[in-house]
C-alpha cells in the first residue's frame, strides 16, 4: 500500500532539460514543485569531472550513464507480423538516466525545423498533390506554426547559449547563415564555433557547386555567456568528449550548466532522484489526475498528490507512462484507431565517407556540434516532383570525435585484424572525413509503440514494445542524399569515397541516433493525437506531455530545439491552465 | 543523519563492502549513493535535493586503476590462448607494440571480473529466443565470462582434435592466422559453442584494450593511441583549430597522466 505524501501544485515526471526547464519557471512564481527522477543527481564538479570524464570505454563503450536495459528497456521488431525481442543492450539509441536526461549526453545539435515541416501534408499536398504521400503513411499537419513558435525558440537559444549564425533576421537574408531558415528575431546569442580543415574543404566545395553551406547551430559554445537564468557557460575546448559524456568544461548546454543552479535555489522546488514513477493516478471519472505513484530505491511506493502533472521522461518512456496509466486510448494497428503510441518515427542516416591522399584532419580535435551544414536538400527546399519521396536531409562535414574505441576508420576491403589491419587504420585516421546526411522519417501505420505481450520490468510491469523500420519513401530519400552527400565529398577534393546507404531492415545493433519521436503527438483532432496544440492531453486536462513523443513525425533535423520551444510554449499554457482549469482547447 | 545544512550525507565509507567491490568496476560513488539510500528508506522517501545543489569540494568519481599482475578470471592455460589470439589479431610489428604487449590480456581479464563480464547492467530476463532476427541484436543469455570460459574451452577441444593433439598456442602463427578466419567467417564450427560469439567477443574486448585508456591494464604505453595518433585525454584543442591540417606534435596524455610523469 503506497504512503501518500503532502499534496504539491506540480508533479513533475523525469528532471531532464523539459522537467528542469517547467520546474524553474513555475517554482519562481512560488508555486510548489516536486519533480520525480528515476535515476541518480549528477553535477559537473563531481560526476564530469575533467580528470575522470574523458574515459571512452566507461562512458561510451559500457555506458555509465545511461539507463541500464536490466532497469528497464524495450522490445523491437521490424514489422508486426514479427515476435519482438527485448533489446537487451543498447545500440540504435541511447536513452538517458538521471537528472539531465539525455540533455546531458548529447552532442547538442539544436536546430529550428523549418516552417514547411509545420504543415508538410498540406504543403506537399499543395504542391504535388495527394499522390506525393507514401503509402501507409499518417503524416499529419503540427496543430502549431513556426511563426507561433518563432519566440519559444529563441527563448531556448538563450538559455542554452546557443552559437550559430543566423540565416535571415525579420526577412533579411545574413551572408554566411542558412537562408532556407523560418524568419527569426535576432541572431543566436554567442557567435558560431571555429571550424575544423574538413569543414573548410566542404564550404568551399558546396559553395562552388551553388549550395549554400553554414556553421550549424551548437550548444557547445564559443565564447563565456550567462544566460537569462544568471548561469554561466564557459568556451568549448574542442575536447571531443560530448556525446555520452557529461561536460567538464560547463560549455555544452545542459540542464546542469543552464537551468539547475537557478531552479535548486527556488525554495518550492524539490527533487527526489531514484524514485520512479510507475504511475500517474486517476480521479474515478479518468478525467483528472489526482498525482503520481513512484517506488524508491528500497522498493517502498509512494503517493504523491499533486494539482497539474507534468510528464517529462524521455519521449518512449512517456509514451509508456501513458499506456500503464490508462491516459488516451491505446493506439491499435490492426484497426488504425486509438491514439498512445500512434506516429512513432525515428531518422535517416546514409552520406559519403571521402579519403584523401594527403590530409591532417585531426578529428579529436572536435566538437559535438561541430559542423558546417546545409539545408538545400532538407524539408521542400528543393524541387521533389521528378523524385517520388517526402521529406529530405540536413547535409553536414562534421568531426564530432575522434575517439580511437569507437573510431579507427579503414577503406572497405580492408583487413580487420593483424599487420595489415594495423597499417591501414595508421594510414587513414588522419585521412578520412564523412558527408552526412540526417534525414526525416515520415509517420505510417506499421510503425507504432505498444505494450509487449511477454517480457517485463523488474517491477513487473510490461516493457515498451516498438514496431518500426524503415519504409521505401524513406530509403528512396535517404539515398539520393547519399548520393548528394558524394557530389560533395568528391568536390572537396577525396581521392576516393565509399558511399553509405541506407540497406536492410532497421537494426538496433549499430548507434544511430537518440532521435526517437512520436507516440505521444500534438493534433489538431482527438481522434489521431494524445495532445492538443498546448501539449496538454485531450483526455486528461491537467496532465502535459512534454518532449520528442509530441512531434506527428520528425524532420531532417536532430530534436531538441523544437523540444525546447514547444516546452517553453506549452509553458505558457499551463499559466492559463492555472488561471481557469480545463481543456484549453475543446475538442 | 543530516548535516548542518539540512542536507543529507552522502559520504560514508564501508571498507569492507568496498574491497569487495575492488575489481567489480563499482564505482566508489554508486556505493555512496546506496549508502546514503539506506540510511533513508525507513523515514524520508529517497533522496531529496533542495534549496542547494548537493556538491562538496574535492568530491569525483573515478575508477579503481588496474594493477597488473596474475589474473583474477583466466585460469593459466587460458590467458596463454587469449594472449596468443590477442597477439594476432593485432601484432607487435614496425608500428609498434600489438595486443599482447600492450597488456590486452590483462585488460580482458579485469573487464570479465566486474560488471561487464556477467552482463550486470544489461537486460537478461527469458524468455531467449532461439531464431531471433539479426535486426534484434545480442538474445544470447552466455555472459562474457560463460562465452569466454566455454569458448575456449571449445576452441582447444577444437584444436586437438584437429591439429593432432596441439594446442592453439602450439600453432604456428600461419595456422593460427588461418584458423582465427575460418572462425571469424564461420567456417570453422567448434562442438557445443558458437565459434563466431567466442571470435566477436574476443575481437570486441581486443580492440577496447588496445584502444581504451591505460587506465584500464591495456593500451600500455598507449600503444594504441600512438598507432593512430590520438592524444589521449588532453582536452583542450583550441590550439588546434586555430591551425588546419597540421600535425598534432604533443605526445598523449591518459588519465593517469604519462609514463614520464611516473603514471601509466
Amino acid at each position: 500500500m503506497a504512503r501518500r505524501l503532502p499534496r504539491k501544485d506540480v508533479v513533475i515526471v523525469g528532471l531532464g532539460w523539459t522537467g528542469s526547464i517547467l520546474a524553474y519557471e513555475l517554482a519562481r512564481t512560488g508555486l510548489e514543485v516536486v519533480a520525480i527522477e528515476r535515476g541518480p543527481w549528477r553535477d559537473t564538479a563531481a560526476d564530469f569531472n575533467i580528470g575522470t570524464t574523458p574515459d571512452e570505454l566507461r562512458y561510451a563503450v559500457r555506458h555509465d550513464m545511461f539507463l541500464r536495459p536490466k532497469q528497464e528497456t524495450l522490445t523491437m521488431r521490424n514489422n508486426p507480423s514479427q515476435t519482438a525481442l527485448p533489446i537487451r543492450k543498447w545500440g540504435s539509441f541511447l536513452p538517458g538516466n538521471g537528472v539531465g536526461g539525455a540533455g546531458l549526453h548529447w552532442n547538442g545539435q539544436t536546430w529550428r525545423f523549418l516552417p514547411d515541416d509545420f504543415r508538410i501534408r498540406s504543403h506537399m499536398i499543395e504542391r504535388y498533390g495527394e499522390s506525393i504521400l507514401p503509402e501507409g503513411n499518417h503524416i499529419q499537419d503540427w496543430p502549431v506554426s513556426y511563426d507561433e513558435l518563432e519566440p519559444y525558440y529563441d527563448k531556448f537559444e538563450y538559455v542554452a547559449g546557443i552559437s550559430g549564425k543566423a540565416g535571415n533576421i525579420k526577412g533579411d537574408i545574413q551572408p554566411g547563415g542558412n537562408p532556407f531558415e523560418g524568419v527569426r528575431e535576432r541572431d543566436y546569442p554567442t557567435p558560431p564555433m571555429t571550424q575544423g580543415f574538413a569543414q573548410g574543404l566542404f564550404t568551399k566545395a558546396a559553395t562552388g557547386l551553388g549550395l549554400h553551406p553554414f556553421p550549424r547551430p551548437s550548444a557547445n559554445i564559443s565564447i563565456a555567456y550567462t544566460n537569462p537564468y544568471g548561469c554561466s557557460m564557459a568556451p568549448c575546448t574542442y575536447c571531443g568528449f560530448c556525446e555520452r559524456f557529461g561536460c567538464a568544461n560547463y560549455s555544452k548546454a545542459s540542464p546542469q550548466t543552464c537551468v539547475l543552479p537557478a531552479l535548486v535555489r527556488e525554495p518550492s522546488f524539490e527533487a527526489r532522484t531514484e524514485c520512479e514513477v510507475t504511475k500517474v493516478n486517476l480521479s474515478v471519472d479518468g478525467k483528472t489526475a489526482t498525482g503520481v505513484t513512484y517506488v524508491d530505491a528500497s522498493g517502498e511506493e509512494w503517493e504523491q498528490p499533486g494539482d497539474i502533472v507534468l510528464v517529462c521522461a524521455y519521449s518512449l518512456f512517456n509514451v509508456r507512462l501513458l499506456l500503464l496509466s490508462g491516459i488516451g486510448k491505446p493506439y491499435d494497428q490492426a484497426s488504425d484507431e486509438g491514439v498512445v503510441g500512434r506516429n512513432y518515427a525515428y531518422q535517416t542516416g546514409s552520406g559519403s565517407t571521402a579519403f584523401f591522399e594527403d590530409a591532417k584532419f585531426n578529428p579529436f580535435a572536435a566538437a559535438g556540434s561541430l559542423g558546417v551544414a546545409l539545408d538545400d536538400y532538407n524539408s521542400d527546399n528543393f524541387d521533389h516532383g521528378p523524385h517520388g519521396f517526402v521529406g529530405g536531409a540536413s547535409i553536414t562535414s562534421a568531426h564530432t570525435n575522434g575517439r580511437p574505441i569507437q573510431y579507427h576508420p579503414t577503406p572497405k576491403g580492408a583487413p580487420t585484424w593483424g599487420s595489415a589491419w594495423k597499417k591501414a587504420v595508421h594510414e587513414t585516421y588522419q585521412r578520412v572525413t564523412n558527408v552526412g546526411a540526417q534525414g526525416s522519417v515520415m509517420s505510417y501505420r506499421n510503425n507504432y509503440l505498444d505494450l509487449d505481450p511477454t517480457y517485463k520490468d523488474p517491477l513487473g510491469r510490461p516493457l515498451l514494445r516498438m514496431t518500426f523500420d524503415y519504409q521505401d519513401n524513406e530509403r528512396k530519400m535517404a539515398n539520393w542524399m547519399a548520393d548528394r552527400c558524394d557530389e560533395i565529398a568528391k568536390a572537396m577534393g577525396a581521392k576516393t569515397t565509399q558511399i553509405n546507404r541506407l540497406v536492410g531492415p532497421w537494426s538496433v545493433v549499430p548507434y544511430q541516433t537518440t532521435h526517437n519521436t512520436g507516440g505521444a503527438i500534438m493534433g489538431s483532432d482527438p481522434k489521431t493525437s494524445v495532445l492538443n496544440r498546448y501539449l496538454q492531453s485531450w483526455d486528461v486536462s491537467n496532465v502535459f506531455v512534454m518532449g520528442a513523443s509530441a512531434f506527428p513525425q520528425n524532420a531532417g533535423y536532430n530534436p531538441t530545439g523544437t523540444v525546447g520551444a514547444l516546452t517553453y510554449w506549452a509553458l505558457d499554457a499551463i499559466f492559463n491552465y492555472l488561471k481557469s482549469s480545463g481543456p484549453l482547447v475543446q475538442p | 543523519m543530516v548535516d548542518p545544512d539540512g542536507r543529507l550525507p552522502r559520504r560514508r565509507e564501508d571498507a569492507a563492502v568496498a574491497a569487495k567491490l575492488k575489481h567489480s568496476g563499482v564505482t566508489r560513488r554508486n556505493l555512496l549513493a546506496s549508502a546514503a539510500l539506506l540510511i533513508t528508506t525507513s523515514g524520508a522517501s529517497a533522496r531529496v535535493i533542495t534549496k542547494a545543489l548537493p556538491w562538496r569540494p574535492n568530491e569525483a568519481d573515478p575508477v579503481t586503476p588496474v594493477v597488473p599482475g596474475g589474473y583474477l578470471f583466466f585460469t593459466a592455460g587460458e590467458a596463454a590462448v587469449v594472449d596468443a589470439i590477442v597477439d594476432r589479431l593485432i601484432p607487435t610489428d614496425e608500428l609498434g607494440s600489438g595486443a599482447k604487449d600492450a597488456g590486452v590480456t590483462t585488460f580482458i581479464d579485469r573487464q570479465l571480473t566486474g560488471p561487464y563480464g556477467g552482463h550486470d547492467w544489461l537486460y537478461m530476463q527469458g524468455p531467449f529466443s532461439s531464431n531471433p532476427l539479426p535486426s534484434q541484436g545480442l538474445q544470447s543469455p552466455l555472459t562474457p565470462r560463460q562465452q569466454y570460459r566455454q569458448g575456449l574451452a571449445a576452441l582447444e577441444s577444437y584444436c586437438k582434435a584437429n591439429f593432432a593433439g596441439r594446442s592453439f598456442i602450439q600453432l604456428n602463427a600461419d595456422e593460427q592466422d588461418k584458423l582465427l578466419a575460418g572462425i571469424e567467417k564461420g567456417e570453422v564450427k567448434f562442438e557445443n559453442f558458437n565459434s563466431r560469439m567466442l571470435f566477436g567477443a574476443i575481437y570486441a574486448n581486443t580492440m577496447e584494450g588496445y584502444f581504451a585508456d591505460p587506465i584500464y591494464g591495456g593500451n600500455r604505453d598507449m600503444a594504441g593511441w600512438k598507432l593512430v595518433g590520438f592524444p589521449g585525454t588532453r582536452y583542450d584543442y583550441r590550439d588546434v583549430m586555430e591551425k588546419p591540417n597540421q600535425a598534432y606534435a604533443l605526445p598523449p596524455v591518459g588519465l593517469g597522466g604519462r609514463p614520464a610523469w611516473g603514471g601509466h
